[in-house]
């Protein structure tokens, strides 16, 4: 996965000559420990996809628990669901999907060998990469100022008395008794273990962007070895998906309750 | 130099823009239909169009954005692997928890 033979090749210096035995010139981000190119492009990709597995389980064990408790406390849950903003859950959504079209744009510029498209690509997707948090920090903050973070200074306010918070009420929500009311904190928890992975995953992305941005204006994703750019594609189209099932599960399976 | 140049090109399958167009114009498209769906009443079918609408989505990304459509069998089989196992696990949690109570009341 590593690119770093790719530009300012040379390096094949004393003591020993790796090409001493007289085998075929090959292109000099060919590992030696691969027969061809394509087998190494094969090796990288699927080493990739089983990154992404792992990765499937991770989020798998939260969306699994999210179901679990959405079914055992259903009221909490609608009511916790209500407190999200759909305007910016679909915004966040638009950038996002957005963000994973200017990256397959990025991977084929890399594959037709244009190094300015690349790089307007990869800038294009580190800005909306940085939207979607920006976004985030936005509801975030909302929830915060509401303290519907779980914790000590957790606020039972919203769901034992909607009539006092604006989105309860055009909700139309019901008072709850305050064992269940008490359970939209499971709800708040999941809400930010997920998102908050999510959001996670993305900062790790933009600044693997941030360096592929200045890589790719070396030239080093541009002369034929486009697996970084490639794989780096699959991770973040991953992240895409994640967020393309968090969307609807967190903000709109709820509205109807009934 | 260019033989091992032109070999790897028509071995590595360049999937066009147009197909990134479209797919991400789709996608988009599906984001607004799920977002309009969730305004209206439609009793036990809202999370069940909500889910689909997503799985869609998601298979459009797996299949264009991801190249799994263009790539070789061992990356179709691991994709595969990984989704039925991870349906399989999920399956099999669920069904416990959701039946655990039954014949108890």
């Amino acid at each position: 996965m590593s690119d770093s033979t790719a530009i300012g090749h040379g390096a094949h210096a004393a003591p020993v000559d790796p090409h001493a035995g007289g085998h075929a010139e090959h292109p000099p981000y060919l590992r030696h420990h691969f027969e061809n190119v394509e087998q190494q492009a094969d090796a990288a990709g699927f080493a990739m996809w089983l990154f992404l597995l792992t990765e499937v389980m991770f989020f798998g064990g939260l969306f699994t628990a999210y179901l679990i408790y959405r079914n055992w406390y259903y009221p909490a849950f609608v009511a916790g669901s209500h407190q999200l903003n759909i305007f910016w859950g679909t915004l966040n959504t638009a950038v996002l999907i957005t963000s994973s079209f200017t990256m397959a744009m990025g991977v084929w510029c890399a594959e037709t060998h244009k190094k300015k498209g690349l790089v307007l690509c990869l800038i294009l997707t580190f800005i909306l990469g940085l939207g979607f948090l920006g976004i985030k920090t936005i509801e975030y903050s909302e929830k915060i100022e509401k303290h519907h973070v779980p914790g000590f200074h957790y606020s039972l306010q919203s769901f034992l008395d909607p009539d006092s918070d604006a989105e309860a009420k055009a909700a139309g929500d019901k008072p709850m008794a305050l064992d269940m009311a008490r359970h939209t904190e499971v709800y708040f928890s999941l809400y930010f273990a997920m998102t908050g992975m999510h959001a996670l995953h993305m900062i790790i992305g933009i600044a693997i962007l941030g360096f592929m941005i200045f890589r790719a204006q070396a030239g080093a994703y541009t002369l034929g070895h486009v697996t970084f750019v490639e794989n780096f594609g699959l991770y973040w189209h991953f992240v895409d998906i994640i967020w393309i099932f968090l969307f609807p599960l967190l903000y709109l399976i709820s509205r109807h309750p009934n | 130099m260019t033989d091992q140049k032109e070999m790897e090109e028509s071995q590595h399958h360049i999937v066009s823009p147009v197909i990134y167009i479209i797919i991400g114009g789709s996608l988009l498209v599906l984001t607004g239909l799920t977002v309009g769906a969730s305004y209206l009443e439609l009793g036990i079918f809202n999370p069940i169009v909500a889910i689909l609408i997503a799985c869609i989505k998601a298979v459009l990304v797996v299949l264009f954005f991801m190249h799994v459509k263009y790539s070789s069998k061992l990356t179709k089989l691991t994709v595969f692997c990984g989704l039925f196992t991870f349906l399989a696990l999920i399956g099999m949690t669920l069904s416990d928890y959701f039946s655990r109570a039954w014949g108890t009341w």
